[in-house]
């Protein structure tokens, strides 16, 4: 551009030697117009460049680009594969060029993997670009290209660890629920099941009966770990407790005669199953988990500040996580009835929340206060085995302080030692956690089994979060599940 | 077999743009009559053969005999264009008749990828437009009274933008055009030309104080009759336009300044006062946040270029019709996609290309009126290039304005091809007066250096 303006300006010059009456008096101004529209011509061109180079890598992946299944007619979709190297899915090609979509794990994968024909969802919508680009070597693919032939398209490497995922798929049983698990440093997830499920094998099949049962209470095709919105029941405690003891500093000083229930402005709260607890200080009633003590915690709390907190914690607001899930949703204001307070406190009232939410609050309290952005993915690869992408963890920021996170550990291990979940201690890992029995609906009694939790002593931490649907109490039915994926994660390391 | 073709020729026709894009501006290194003849002749080879390989494919993929048809109607139309200029005006810019038909070529191109039945209309109009405007160049050294008409420009344009917007059939949300038996009009289009000689004419008059009041009243009246007809586009190229030419005549830099300053001032009230203008914005500020509405278009624009990357998917290998008015305001989009991001990077280049060409004859002409003109005839056409391919590619907000000679559109291109065929008299007009010159020079006896241009 530079050259030819300057060419312009010597064939200027000599135009002007030559003869002299033909000078334009505006030619200054009008070199300065042409520089200015030739200056935005170039920025132009330079973002083009820019967004080609840079940007448009990242907006082509959206799940809104119909283009990407363009690419499937010049790519054979590549395999999803375990962080321990088994295959999740793959295409099979038959002699006449048949494709075929297969998931060797049949249901155990169904909601993390998702499907890739009738729509997509799950990885196989979240990297349905990855799959379908080939990053094969160069000369392979122009030959190829001009052969008619199609590309194998990169593989995609998950944080999903098999074992565990396998663990807690069966743990799980007949029971309808979720189950995610995490690393407590990094935000990988190492697993994450939903019941009930589906095979996605016969997706073309069952979808018609799927999709009719979508909007139903028993949808197959809804991953609870993310979509579900349940109660948090008791496991709600953690957030109480947590305003608690930055509202007081003397919290070790704190006493409750518990006698199975309490009454406040004609409301009245029960102990689960009516127990009495007696004479508990904050260690007990948080560790034998209390509602007679949390509901009057509750009610001297700041509500402004714990609603601060909650949404600190990401409750009303996008989690950082790119699949499919819902908002949690903590609703609770200052003007709120008692009954509601006292309520919301235990983890009843409005207050909803997703598995995957209820991991990740558990995690930042064993990573020292730090919210990790939970994922999926940990590299691509071409099918040679050359890394294409490498995806590494990423902090979502800090959401406590260190000090208050090492305290909410040690109440959390006084769950295990001397309260609701003791069917964990005495092993060869100690873990941290809090049960919860979450009441649903109308009718009482009827509970939802919860478990999260972590081994906070260990190398490399896990976290556990665990919800058995209409299964009765924590303690009961969430915990033993946890203690399956601890000893699966920690019995060969 | 065919398969190669296809792969092959979607590779060579990069090659081949980026060939003929270099040699344009190449061109000006040489000093030499037949130098430059061959480079323009080599242009003239490498677009024929642009428009077979993409003819080729396009047959291929679709089977249809009647491309092939068209293909020849196209390659006798482009050739007799070429031809016919070289005939009755010896003297035309060559390098501008080339760019010209290339940009046509690609158009044609596009079109019939995009819909044959609206490429064989453009290509009936272009044919019309082209023959129409054959005339102008003869008739812009003949009509000596151009620059006297001033103010009767100026009733032209405001009387018809202002019946337009009264009058006018609405689509995507404006008022521009007219519709009679099938056939819409566009007269704004034509009223950039208008506006143009207007503002040239009465500048070369006078540019005192007074003079700058009335024209600058004049110019705003066309463009807040634009902005009511939320012609955004329209009124921002008018008012571009204008203020430059403003600069350039009176030679105050604070004019341009003050210009460019109380612009900015308009488009922040518009931006309070219309939603339309806010939504272009917000589509601009993050498309994917709204992709559902407002920004659908431009997201879908923006898929199709990153999809397309530098190689483009090929023709007929991407899903250009997923993006809403693709054969007009968002042409370029199409275009990247099917044919990369390096060949749209050409096409910006031979744009800017025929830009500083224009302005250089404004540079050239002796004459206040023939300068101003080629000068406003630049700036209409370069904004325009500008604004179209930076709302596409998310550089600034949509303005909703076409790329000129590329897009569908019948008032576009016949407007585009007679501010081309304009400038060639233009250019044209200072061929003969320097041969006068030379002449008289010679004829006094007087011994002169030869200094022809082409």
């Amino acid at each position: 551009m530079k050259k030819l303006n300057q060419i312009l300006e010597e064939r200027q010059e000599k135009h002007l030697k030559n003869k002299k009456e033909s000078k334009n008096p505006n030619n200054r101004e009008l070199s300065i117009v042409v520089y200015i529209f030739v200056g935005l011509f170039i920025l132009l061109m330079g973002y083009f460049v820019y967004y080609n180079i840079a940007v448009s890598p990242n907006i082509i992946n959206s799940s809104y680009n119909k283009r990407q299944d363009l690419f499937a007619k010049k790519v054979v979709r590549g395999e999803i594969i375990s962080s321990d190297g088994k295959v999740l899915a793959q295409t099979s090609v038959s002699k006449d060029g048949t494709e075929t979509r297969e998931y060797p794990y049949n249901n155990m994968y169904a909601h993390v993997i998702g499907y890739a024909t009738k729509g997509k969802a799950g990885l196989e919508s979240l990297v349905n670009f990855n799959l379908l680009r080939s990053n094969a070597p160069l000369l392979e693919r122009v030959i190829k290209e001009f052969r008619g032939v199609k590309n194998t398209g990169d593989n995609v490497i998950t944080t999903l660890d098999s074992k565990i995922q396998e663990t807690a798929y069966d743990a799980l049983g007949s029971h309808d629920g979720a189950i995610v698990v995490m690393e407590a440093d990094t935000g990988k997830i190492l697993a994450m099941v939903s019941k009930p499920d589906y095979n996605p094998n016969n997706i073309d099949q069952l979808w018609d009966s799927l999709v009719a049962a979508e909007n139903t209470q028993d949808s197959s095709l809804l991953n609870r770990a993310t979509q579900g919105k349940y109660p948090p029941g008791s496991t709600f405690k953690i957030l109480t407790l947590l305003e608690y003891i930055k509202e007081n500093p003397n919290y070790k000083d704190y006493t409750y005669q518990c006698t199975g229930k309490i009454a406040l402005e004609d409301s009245v709260i029960n102990c689960y199953h009516n127990t009495v607890h007696g004479e508990v200080d904050l260690y007990h009633s948080f560790a034998k988990s209390c509602n007679s003590s949390f509901a009057n915690i509750g009610s001297n709390l700041n509500i402004n500040s714990l609603a601060k907190l909650c949404d600190n914690f990401l409750f009303n607001e996008t989690l950082p996580y790119s699949m499919v899930y819902n908002k949690s949703s903590f609703t609770l204001t200052k003007d709120a009835k008692t009954y509601d307070v006292m309520q919301t406190m235990i983890g009843q009232g409005e207050t909803l929340v997703s598995p995957l939410h209820m991991a990740m609050i558990t995690q930042t309290i064993a990573n020292n206060g730090v919210m990790m952005k939970p994922y999926l993915v940990d590299h691509t690869e071409n099918y040679d085995g050359k890394t294409v992408k490498k995806f590494t963890p990423s902090a979502y920021g800090s959401i406590i302080t260190e000090e208050e996170a090492m305290i909410m550990q040690d109440f959390m291990q006084g769950v295990v030692e001397n309260g609701t979940a003791s069917k964990l201690s005495g092993q060869s890992y100690s873990v941290a956690g809090k049960t919860g029995s979450a009441e649903f609906g109308n009718v009482k009694g009827q509970s939802h089994a919860w478990f999260v939790g972590f081994a906070p002593d260990e190398d490399s931490k896990i976290v556990v979060s665990i919800i058995v649907e209409e299964a009765g109490a924590g303690s009961e039915y969430a915990v033993p599940i946890a203690k399956k994926i601890f000893d699966a994660y920690y019995s060969n390391r | 077999m065919t398969n190669i073709l296809i792969e092959l020729s979607r590779y060579l026709i990069i090659i081949a743009i980026a060939v003929y894009t270099y040699k344009g501006f190449a061109i000006f290194r040489f000093t030499k009559e037949e130098d430059k003849n061959t480079v323009l002749r080599v242009q003239n080879q490498l677009m024929f053969a642009i428009h077979f390989m993409a003819y080729l494919i396009l047959f291929l993929t679709t089977g249809k005999l009647d491309i092939i048809i068209v293909y020849f109607a196209q390659v006798i139309f482009l050739s007799a264009v070429i031809a016919l200029y070289r005939v009755i005006y010896p003297k035309a810019s060559r390098l501008i008749i080339n760019h010209m038909c290339m940009l046509l070529a690609i158009s044609f191109i596009i079109l019939t990828r995009l819909s044959y039945t609206k490429a064989i209309k453009q290509f009936r109009i272009v044919i019309i437009s082209m023959f129409i405007t054959l005339f102008i160049p003869y008739i812009i050294k003949k009509l000596r009274f151009l620059d006297k008409l001033g103010y009767v420009y100026a009733g032209i344009g405001i009387g018809l933008l202002g019946l337009v917007a009264i009058a006018g059939s609405t689509s995507y949300g404006a008022k521009l055009s007219f519709n009679f038996g099938g056939i819409s009009l566009q007269p704004s289009e034509f009223i950039k030309i208008t506006f143009v000689f207007c503002i040239a004419a009465l500048f070369s008059k006078s540019q005192e104080l007074k003079q700058v009041i009335i024209v600058t009243a004049l110019a705003a009246v066309h463009v807040l009759i634009l902005v009511a007809s939320k012609d955004l586009g329209g009124a921002l190229i008018f008012f571009i336009t204008y203020t430059f030419m403003l600069y350039v005549a009176t030679r105050e830099y604070l004019y341009l300044t003050g210009g460019l300053l109380s612009g900015t001032i308009a488009a922040l009230i518009g931006y309070k006062l219309f939603s339309h203008v806010r939504v272009r914005v917000i589509a601009w500020k993050d498309p994917f946040q709204v992709i559902e509405k407002e920004g659908y278009q431009i997201s879908q624009s923006l898929f199709a270029i990153g999809t397309g990357s530098w190689f483009g998917m090929g023709l007929y290998q991407g899903i250009p019709d997923t993006i809403p008015v693709v054969d007009q305001d968002f042409i370029f989009a199409a275009i990247v996609e099917e044919m990369g991001a390096i060949f749209g990077i050409c096409l910006i280049l031979i744009c800017v290309s025929l830009f500083i060409m224009f302005i250089n004859i404004a540079m050239q002409a002796k004459d206040t009126f023939y300068s101003l003109v080629a000068l406003g005839l630049s700036l209409m056409y370069g904004f325009q290039v500008f604004l179209t391919i930076g709302g596409v590619t998310k550089f600034i907000p949509l303005t909703g304005v076409t790329l000129p000679l590329v897009s569908y559109g019948g008032s576009s291109v016949l407007s585009s091809l007679i501010i081309f065929a304009i400038i060639q008299g233009l250019y044209i007009l200072k061929q003969d007066e320097d041969d006068k010159v030379e002449k008289i020079k010679s004829d006094s006896g007087r011994k002169t250096r030869k200094t022809s241009k082409k």
